[in-house]
């Protein structure tokens, strides 16, 4: 493994019963890179986010994360503090934001540094809501945020635990199309200033084609194309892909 | 005829509905009075023994209280059981659970009360150096302590799945996020899950009390020594004592009676501060008011 790479995920394949969604995926997130996944829905991209951390236990094949090789299986004990200790390193935000209703904004992103005993948790909370441009919500319930600011909110969450890389699963798929501007001017900040590096699940092409380094169309489980967004978008000479742009265009 | 009729409902539409129920509520007060009257009701007797009777309430509300405290560390306990994949703890629930909502609380009672010393002086009987004699004097139980444990053993029985429910109504988003987040089992139960789902699970836990303390009545077939029997005992010992069994039982049902308002007020409004919070008002967020409750923040 090089240097540079923060995610590995090699051979990866996950079944749910008979069905297969992800069928066999390679793909390397490098230092500062930004990895925009796109494609139908059911082509298994969320799924491939959702086992990179574990969340969906992979069929086969392996996840490297800081220097850790974990593959699927049965959670033993052991296991389970492994994949516990791979999470640590990778943040996740969500479709549905799933910010915890009974905490303040403030709690919500303290709240898992607290649990992981990490110093400073109150003060370095306040700075990433400053980051995301709420510091002055620190104080609300989030049923009293609009889902902007919520998902904005769910962002500092996972960036409280200081991971190495982020995974977005579609966060503004499930927003108001006057709110979604201002979640991805909060990534594209995290990409841009702190270059930290991230996939991300979405269909918004114009985030794509500005931050992206890397555009990847998911197509019946696998990578079917990869590339830089200018190839993918502009220029692909696959027509599954062409036949997707011109639908979603 | 048929006008007299109609004026006489439209002059009826005039009075409101709460008075109407008021006016039948007196009625029945009436009737009660009446049928006390008949039955050679001694008011008199009553005021004397008031006080004896009303001492017993201190008891039932321990007993109850007891009952209600024992009942939901094991309904928590039985929740995690029963939703964990391990099969020892999700077993043993399986059939604390059944066997508890499986038979009679009465029989509950006895079983404690009376198994447990039988089981420990037999065991002290053949194993004496093991089981002094002080083993079997601590398991002979005081018919109240065995009361409070049968009691919530069996709620907590019922509680469980109050609780497994109430455990499992916490959006699915919820746990992975904590999971996501590098929380352990245990933090992802205390701050995020069990805070929720407490938010559920307390209306129904209030309404579980209530019933508790009228189930305390069933302690006083332990016969529990005067010095601490509660409302029953006390009532029944001293009416079939001195024949006024009617004056006695009545004393008693209205203390429970009045016991069960007093919670219910109070349980209805814990269920009104409860459910509070999260629901956005159909005039905005603006509107909610500043003293928003933490959702129980554990």
């Amino acid at each position: 493994m090089t240097g540079d790479v923060i995610i590995r995920v090699e051979g990866l394949h996950k079944r749910f019963g008979r069905l297969e969604v992800v069928k066999g995926v390679d793909l390397d997130l490098h230092k500062g890179e930004v990895v925009v996944v796109f494609g139908r829905s059911g082509s298994g991209k969320s799924t491939l986010l959702r086992c990179i951390n574990f969340l969906d236990d992979p069929t086969q094949g392996l996840v490297e994360v800081a220097g850790m090789r974990l593959s699927g299986g049965h959670r033993t004990r052991r296991k389970r503090e492994q994949v516990r200790q791979l999470r640590l390193h990778v943040g996740m935000v969500f479709q549905q934001f799933n910010l915890f209703p009974h905490m303040t904004a403030l709690d919500n992103v303290s709240v898992a540094p607290i649990c992981a005993g990490l110093k400073d948790n109150r003060t370095h909370a306040m700075e990433l809501l400053e980051q995301v441009g709420l510091a002055d919500k620190a104080d609300e319930h989030p049923i009293r945020l609009s889902g902007g600011q919520q998902q904005r909110v769910a962002i500092a969450r996972a960036l409280a635990m200081r991971p190495d890389a982020m995974l977005f699963d579609e966060p503004t798929s499930a927003l108001d199309p006057e709110l979604i501007g201002e979640v991805l001017a909060v990534m594209k900040s995290l990409a841009t200033e702190i270059h930290m590096p991230m996939i991300v699940v979405t269909h918004e092409m114009g985030f794509a084609r500005e931050v992206a380094d890397r555009a990847l169309f998911f197509h019946q489980g696998v990578v079917w194309e990869d590339g830089t967004p200018e190839q993918v978008f502009g220029a692909t000479q696959k027509p599954e892909t062409k036949k997707f742009l011109d639908a979603v265009l | 005829m048929s006008d007299r009729l109609d004026r006489w409902a439209l002059a009826s539409a005039r009075v409101p509905f709460r008075v109407k129920v008021a006016v039948v509520w007196v009625a029945i007060f009436a009737f009660l009075t009446f049928f006390f009257w008949i039955a050679q009701f001694d008011t008199d007797w009553m005021l004397d023994n008031f006080e004896y009777i009303t001492r017993g309430l201190v008891w039932t509300l321990y007993i109850a209280i007891g009952g209600i405290v024992l009942a939901t560390v094991l309904a928590i306990l039985g929740a995690l059981a029963r939703i964990s994949s391990n099969p020892i703890a999700y077993g043993i629930s399986g059939f604390y659970v059944s066997f508890f909502r499986g038979t009679p609380l009465i029989v509950q009672m006895f079983l404690i009360y009376l198994a447990l010393p039988q089981v420990a002086g037999n065991l002290h009987d053949r194993f004496g150096d093991l089981f002094p004699q002080s083993f079997v004097t601590q398991l002979t139980l005081e018919a109240a302590v065995a009361g409070t444990l049968a009691l919530g053993l069996n709620y907590g029985a019922y509680m469980t799945e109050i609780f497994r429910a109430g455990i499992q109504s916490v959006a699915g988003g919820q746990g992975e996020a904590a999971d996501a987040l590098g929380m352990t089992y245990r933090q992802k139960m205390r701050k995020v899950v069990l805070p929720q789902a407490f938010r559920v699970i307390i209306p129904p836990t209030g309404n579980e009390f209530i019933a508790m303390l009228k189930d305390t009545a069933l302690v006083s077939f332990l016969g529990t020594t005067v010095a601490n029997a509660e409302i029953f005992r006390r009532a029944s010992l001293v009416g079939q004592a001195e024949v006024k069994g009617l004056e006695a039982l009545v004393l008693a049902a209205g203390l429970y009676w009045g016991l069960t308002i007093v919670f219910t007020f109070f349980q209805r409004r814990l269920e009104a501060r409860v459910s509070r919070g999260y629901v956005r008002t159909a005039a905005g967020p603006r509107d909610i008011t500043s003293d928003q409750p933490h959702g129980g923040a554990a």
